[in-house]
């Protein structure tokens, strides 16, 4: 077979990850609502296909036949470009994540060999996305969702970012795929406990969801930076916020779980399943917290992400580096 | 210190109980294909029953609409004769109109009836579009001839009968404004309107 020409490769493999990914999403969301009724002894939704599997497609259809309304107060074109940032910076992600290997090499768009700074990168920009909106709709509510945004989220992506960098210090590479190979013998997790729950913790705030989804916050603030929203302008949003959670969680697993490789040695099963499972799994976690925790006061969100999370993170990193510069290997 | 050990777990207390909840069976009853045993006597939408002969055992009294706390029951009655006798009695209910809008449900009627004529069933789904159609007079009150005389609470033997839904699909052939002549209802509605609030 002839090498076909590279934007040839990019365009099928991002057209297959695409459908891949947007499949996901549509039904992490179901997922969400059966595992959260289930958890309040309701049998969640069953009426759409069976066991309700066609709730995803029949929500869609919903969001494309509403009105899609814009305020009379909004900056109209920021207004409207503010779900796209969202989404774009949630898919733009995708790009770089190694999902398995085999011996043609590894399955994933790009590699990127300073993947990790990428993605912060990306879920950086991602802010602007939800401040953006919260800010060109001219209305009250929405402009508080935006500045808790902005404010949460940057407090949040220090403490993220430093419970990483125990990570690469450890596996001396800031290559996604290097850092899978660096757990070969032994995951992250164990030697990064603190790094990993610092990790789930901070990743919870920074895609904005219960206990710490305060720019939303239904009780104090309607809908927070979408209240405006509406149709498929608000389903972008809702794309957007679920593909951040499914980019988080394949973080974590690449960073911490130690990607596709298998535990046990159980290498029979091909490492995209372990993959899957493990993003399932922290996928569930979320679910979970959802259920289970109320949301946090503003004020302590704020303290416990500067008072707490920050200095253990910075501890642990210092503590890591130490550890590593003292031990011989 | 203390103290955040013990809310720390409590975090962790309030996982399991979310996560013993997943596994718990669920006390949803998928309604409209499953129904709900309902005590033998509940108060559902009220039946005319019928005597064994197929007599109306109606006789028009009118306690009924006396005992009524609502106001919800109005009758007319009128004389049997030799050639069209409907009822057992001298009189029979020519008109016999219930507006289940206004009904309580209390069962009044049912204990002032000096013939058990007038009985609350368990059937519930009376939902419909119109105010108008809530008022239910003797064509969809009345058990029909071939369907039997109606029971009696105590001889219900559980709470669901065999035809509940039936009610919904049911739509009245009878006037509600201008006496019993058979009107097909969606007519009356539409040219009478003024009268009813639906």
């Amino acid at each position: 077979m002839n090498a076909a020409p590279l934007w040839l490769v990019v365009v099928i493999k991002s057209a297959i990850l695409l459908f891949v990914v947007i499949t996901t999403f549509a039904y992490a969301m179901l997922a969400e609502r059966k595992v959260m009724a289930w958890m309040q002894m309701r049998p969640g939704p069953n009426r759409v296909g069976p066991w309700g599997m066609l709730q995803p497609a029949a929500d869609a259809a919903k969001m494309m036949f509403k009105e899609d309304l814009t305020p009379k107060t909004a900056d109209v074109l920021v207004y409207r470009i503010a779900p796209f940032i969202s989404l774009a910076t949630a898919m733009g992600a995708y790009a770089i994540i190694p999902f398995s290997e085999s011996a043609a090499g590894v399955w994933s768009i790009g590699d990127v060999n300073a993947g990790i700074l990428f993605i912060f990168a990306l879920t950086s920009i991602g802010v602007y996305g939800i401040s953006l909106a919260g800010w060109a709709s001219g209305s009250k509510f929405p402009l508080l969702g935006g500045i808790r945004a902005t404010a949460q989220m940057i407090s949040y992506e220090l403490s993220m970012t430093m419970s990483v960098v125990g990570v690469l210090i450890l596996a001396g590479t800031t290559s996604l795929v290097g850092i899978v190979h660096a757990q070969n013998r032994l995951w992250f997790v164990i030697p990064q406990l603190v790094g990993f729950a610092i990790y789930v913790t901070t990743a919870v705030a920074e895609t904005n969801r219960a206990p710490f989804d305060l720019v939303e916050a239904e009780t104090e603030l309607v809908g927070g930076f979408h209240t405006e929203y509406s149709g498929l302008r608000f389903g972008l949003f809702f794309i957007a916020e679920y593909l951040n959670m499914i980019t988080v969680s394949c973080i974590g697993t690449l960073l911490f779980l130690g990607g596709w490789n298998a535990p046990f040695g159980l290498t029979v099963i091909p490492g995209i399943v372990w993959f899957l499972i493990k993003v399932g799994l922290f996928l569930f976690l979320y679910i979970w917290l959802r259920t289970t925790l109320p949301r946090f006061r503003y004020d302590r969100l704020m303290a416990f992400g500067w008072k707490i999370l920050l200095p253990v993170a910075t501890v642990n990193v210092l503590a890591t580096a130490a550890l590593v510069a003292v031990l011989p290997q | 210190m203390r103290t955040a050990i013990a809310s720390l777990l409590a975090i962790f207390a309030g996982f399991g109980t979310t996560f013993k909840y997943f596994f718990v069976k669920k006390p949803t009853i998928q309604y409209p294909s499953v129904k709900k045993q309902h005590a033998p006597r509940f108060h559902g939408l009220h039946e005319l029953r019928r005597y064994d002969d197929g007599k109306e055992r109606c006789i028009g009294c009118e306690l009924c609409q006396i005992a009524c706390p609502a106001n919800a029951i109005t009758v007319i009655g009128a004389e049997n004769t030799p050639e069209d006798r409907r009822s057992p009695g001298e009189r029979y209910a020519a008109r016999y109109e219930i507006d289940e809008l206004r009904c309580i449900f209390c069962g009044l009627c049912e204990e002032a009836c000096p013939t058990d004529a007038i009985v609350l069933t368990p059937r519930f789904e009376m939902a419909d579009y119109r105010r108008g159609s809530f008022i239910f007079a003797k064509d969809r009150l009345l058990v029909p001839a071939d369907a039997g005389v109606g029971a009696a609470p105590d001889e219900r033997p559980n709470g669901i009968p065999s035809d509940l839904g039936r009610v919904t699909e049911q739509k009245s052939t009878v006037s509600i404004v201008d006496g019993y002549s058979a009107t097909w209802r969606g007519e009356v509605l539409k040219t009478d309107r003024k009268g009813l609030a639906g």
